[in-house]
């Protein structure tokens, strides 16, 4: 830490001594400085990942962090600087959040991926990961360019769109979220990195889902692809984000302290969602009726923006989930990696009668 | 030395009471597997030393295949290159099947091609295989299967095994049940008693009760190495199908719940994977977060996983991979054996790295290995692959019972809360990279770990002691110098060769890894009847230990002997032993795809004596 950061933290340490519900300032949550380009969308997400892990009193020894590769993936070194972090390699991060959390399943990943390490090289491991529903939130930090080879298209580029170093590009976008909803997520949001107060509210629901949670969250490439004509630029994104529900996320300890009286709202209005902790997403309806726990309707919905280019935001979809994959696998409730040596190596009496039967 | 003049005559099989081959000629999927294994189990329970040896297609169903069962007075387990009788059950390659007989060799057939006798000089039976079939209400689904029990019932009639040790071999075949057991054994019944009613014995070939297998049991290799990993303590097995490593992971499936906790639930997590990346992508996530975690695969998987090998290299992630070798390259020879990934094991990864490779060579190994890779991984906080080989991991072996591990489960050094809390106290910090020990190897936490300053960010890019992101040229040699110190001190750690001198001294040395030791203990047995004494010294792990290379330096002659086509091992000894001069190595390398034979070896090793 250098002495100027030093100083400036101890100087917000005196000046507001505010700490969450386990005893920790906001800082706690913090980690490495960011040198991703001045205005990086991907900053302004990891400032909310930190502010989230700060409003819910996450514990960060209970979490991992993880992610592939490239400019977005560099980001899980700038946040939660007390939770084990993996930067793998591109495109395979899912293999390796799997493995990590059913090695330890008391674990919760937050996942950083691109739209190249998820929508190219990493394609099949996102939709397989989506199958075998792991307890994390995988954030795609989608900017619809490779930043760090300088400015190619990625798969989410849009159709017709000109790149300096590419020229037009010829290929349909693939939606990302369209991808998880056919290959059985059970909760998948899309959210604009500069509309912090939805991004954080999606992140804390995300965090208490019981299983994969999807988050697309368009996030411009300020130095490759920020052209108003692009989709994935903030010019764009502020005309045109148009959030399909004013979302509220109450955590379950707020629920059991405040008593928070719903039955008033009327119903149609307001779209309940609970989720296994006992905490609640709610829905305000803001133009377009729509219900996300209709499939069809996310799927026709999707369609209709890809079509339209319509930049529609919030949860798209949900559903219960299905069992985590280490209750699939009937896995013990000890995290496999603290288990005992007896519980690890069978008796020699067990070995001499595996082999008699042979 | 001198050596004695004597003419190159392949030893004959010189006693016929169960010391000959005979190999099974069907068609792929016809379902001669449990024949054959009923066969050599059946053997196996007369006392007789037995090795079965299945070569296969690639193919489901109804390409030709071959199985090969050797039984021998002397207990060798090694393929001939000549088999003394042959069951051809397959029109196609019947031709070439009886053309490759010895004289004096035996050819039973079905009487109902109505073949026209070629070989004056062998022995013939024709059977009639859709006539006993017909005696029986079989379905018709069933019916090509359990016709392969006729041969087993004339076999046992003509060459003398009891019908009761077939039964207690089905019914081993069959897991205990009654019912399958019965439909194939009155199929056998049937066959025999027709062979004593109607086959006049003309051959000298027969199984007498032995004594050489008391004690012992027989296994396939991938089974030995799925239970080693279970009693190492394995929590994560993820795999994507690939022959001949398949049946290792089904292994751990069958014998899973040894190692179920008392509510029944598992401690070992078995997932088939999209692919080999993902399953090796599992197994670098399960090992960082804490777990023992393997996959288990073949060449073309070891490919795909390269570049997770290198992330766990460079991150030092104790991560154990068994590549059951194949011919390769490419697809290669998906079902035949081969030697050949030693080099490209052990150099695995791009950029400036080099792997700890174990080369277990017998069942017991297959299974020691099974758990001290583990241990090896966690000490040295690196991958550790494990070759084994086709050969090895998929045919029948005989073998004695499996010694329980000698030590406790080694973790290595892995700081949980109170050890990091002691640390602190001790040192006043820790880095995850930094040698504290100057033997190389750093101390990690893993996730879930309730101290504040216990985590710590893994990543492949450069990164410095306290495991910050660093471009810097001496951030990065420093960290190479480490790793290097590391890999060095593995040497003492992984297991050291074998050796076995002969009594008196002789020049000549024969060195190899691996599966080979059957038959190079049969050629030097050989030899040895022709004066021509051998020291012997089978390599168990890379990098080389101190011992070969004395072993190299003490002999005129050393005969590097591998079952792959480029000499692979040979190429390691002349990267390594750079003081020595190494015009004295033979590379022997037979690399034709099956299991060596001691006929071949025993020929290159004369010819290169000069006594051809």
């Amino acid at each position: 830490m250098t002495e100027k950061r030093a100083l400036r933290k101890a100087g917000q340490r005196s000046r507001r001594s505010k700490v969450n519900r386990i005893g920790l300032e906001r800082t706690a949550y913090r980690a490495g400085e960011s040198t991703l380009c001045p205005g990086c969308g991907h900053d302004s997400i990891s400032n909310q990942i930190i502010s989230s892990a700060y409003d819910l009193g996450l514990e960060q020894h209970k979490v991992i962090k993880l992610s592939g590769i490239g400019c977005s993936s560099k980001t899980p070194a700038y946040f939660l600087g007390s939770s084990h972090g993996f930067n793998s390699i591109h495109g395979r991060m899912p293999s390796v959040a799997t493995g990590a959390l059913l090695a330890n399943h008391s674990l919760t990943a937050i996942a950083i991926s691109g739209d190249g390490d998820t929508g190219s090289i990493g394609l099949g491991q996102y939709k397989h990961l989506i199958r075998r529903n792991l307890p994390m939130v995988y954030i795609i930090e989608n900017n619809g360019v490779y930043g760090l080879t300088k400015g190619q298209f990625s798969a989410t580029a849009d159709e017709g769109q000109f790149l300096k170093y590419y020229g037009k590009n010829d290929l349909p976008p693939i939606d990302l979220c369209l991808e998880a909803i056919i290959g059985g997520a059970t909760f998948v949001a899309r959210s604009f990195s500069g509309d912090a107060k939805q991004v954080q509210t999606l992140l804390k629901a995300a965090l208490a889902h019981r299983g994969t949670a999807i988050l697309d969250i368009i996030s411009p490439c300020v130095t490759f692809n920020n052209a108003p004509d692009s989709t994935k630029s903030y010019p764009f994104g502020k005309e045109n984000e148009t959030p399909l529900h004013e979302i509220t996320y109450v955590p379950d300890h707020v629920i059991g302290r405040e008593e928070i009286v719903i039955e008033e709202q009327t119903a149609g209005e307001i779209i309940i969602v609970e989720l296994h902790d006992g905490s609640r997403i709610q829905l305000k309806q803001v133009d377009r009726e729509y219900d996300p726990r209709q499939r069809r309707a996310a799927l026709q919905l999707l369609e209709e923006a890809q079509r339209e280019q319509l930049f529609l935001t919030g949860l798209l979809y949900y559903e219960e989930p299905r069992l985590l994959l280490s209750e699939t696998l009937n896995l013990s409730e000890t995290p496999l990696a603290e288990l005992s040596e007896r519980a690890s190596r069978p008796t020699a009496t067990q070995l001499e009668q595996t082999l008699a039967r042979m | 030395m001198a050596l004695p003049e004597r003419e190159l005559t392949i030893p004959q099989e010189t006693a016929t009471i169960h010391n000959f081959a005979f190999t099974v000629a069907t068609k792929n999927g016809s379902g001669s597997q449990t024949s054959n294994n009923v066969l050599v189990r059946a053997l196996f329970r007369m006392g007789i030393a037995v090795n079965g040896k299945n070569l296969f297609p690639s193919n489901i169903k109804g390409l030709p295949t071959w199985y090969t069962i050797r039984v021998s007075q002397d207990g060798y387990q090694a393929r001939r290159e000549i088999t003394e009788i042959a069951i051809v059950m397959n029109e196609q390659t019947a031709a070439e099947d009886i053309a490759n007989l010895p004289p004096g060799g035996v050819c039973i057939l079905p009487e109902e091609w109505n073949w026209t006798q070629s070989r004056e000089d062998c022995h013939y039976y024709a059977i009639p295989v859709r006539q006993t079939i017909r005696q029986f209400e079989i379905p018709r689904e069933r019916r090509e299967q359990v016709g392969n029990m006729v041969y087993v019932g004339v076999v046992a009639q003509l060459f003398g095994i009891p019908l009761e040790l077939l039964w207690e071999a089905l019914l081993d075949n069959f897991g205990g049940r009654k019912r399958p057991a019965q439909m194939n054994q009155q199929i056998i019944e049937a066959a025999h008693d027709w062979a004593a009613d109607h086959l006049e014995k003309q051959d000298p070939y027969r199984f007498a009760r032995d004594d050489q297998t008391e004690g012992k049991l027989l296994i396939t290799g991938n089974e030995a190495a799925a239970l080693g990993s279970l009693f190492g303590g394995v929590n994560l097995v993820s795999w994507y199908p690939i022959t001949p490593s398949t049946s290792l992971v089904d292994a751990v499936l069958t014998h899973k719940s040894l190692r179920d906790d008392e509510e029944g639930k598992s401690t070992v997590a078995v997932i088939q994977a999209e692919d080999e990346i993902a399953a090796v992508g599992m197994v670098v996530g399960a090992s960082w977060a804490g777990a023992r975690a393997m996959t288990s695969t073949s060449g073309p998987g070891i490919s795909l996983m390269s570049e997770f090998v290198g992330l766990a290299y460079f991150a030092e992630i104790p991560i154990v991979i068994w590549d059951i070798t194949r011919m390769g390259p490419s697809t290669g020879l998906p079902t035949r054996t081969s030697q050949g990934d030693l080099l490209f094991s052990h150099y695995l990864g791009h950029g400036d790295s080099r792997q700890l490779v174990l080369l277990p060579g017998t069942m017991a190994e297959c299974f020691e290995f099974g758990w001290r890779a583990f241990d090896i991984a966690d000490l040295r906080q690196t991958p550790v692959l494990v070759l084994s080989d086709l050969d090895l991991g998929m045919n029948l072996w005989m073998t004695a019972p499996f010694a329980y591990p000698d030590q406790p489960i080694q973790r290595g050094k892995r700081l949980g809360k109170i050890d990091l809390e002691e640390f602190f106290a001790e040192k006043g910090e820790w880095y995850r990279f930094r040698d504290y020990d100057g033997d190389g190897v750093p101390y990690r936490t893993v996730p879930g770990t309730d101290h504040p300053r216990a985590a710590y960010f893994a990543r492949g890019s450069g990164h410095n002691e306290m495991g910050m992101y660093s471009e810097r040229s001496d951030d990065w040699v420093q960290n190479m110098e480490r790793l290097q110190r590391k890999f060095e001190g593995a040497r003492e750690i992984l297991p050291q060769p074998i050796r076995e001198d002969a009594p008196d001294g002789t020049p000549i040395g024969i060195l190899t890894f691996g599966s080979n030791e059957t038959a190079i203990l049969e050629t030097r047995a050989w030899l040895a009847q022709d004066g021509i004494a051998t020291d012997y010294l089978r390599v168990r792990a890379l990098p080389l230990a101190r011992e070969v290379h004395d072993f190299v330096r003490e002999h005129d002659r050393v005969y590097v002997t591998e079952n792959n086509y480029d000499g692979q091992l040979a190429q390691i000894l002349r990267l390594e032993l750079t003081d020595l001069s190494l015009s004295h190595l033979v590379s022997l390398a037979l690399g034709d795809a099956l299991p060596m034979t001691p006929d071949w070896l025993y020929r290159r090793i004369r010819e290169e004596e000069g006594i051809a």
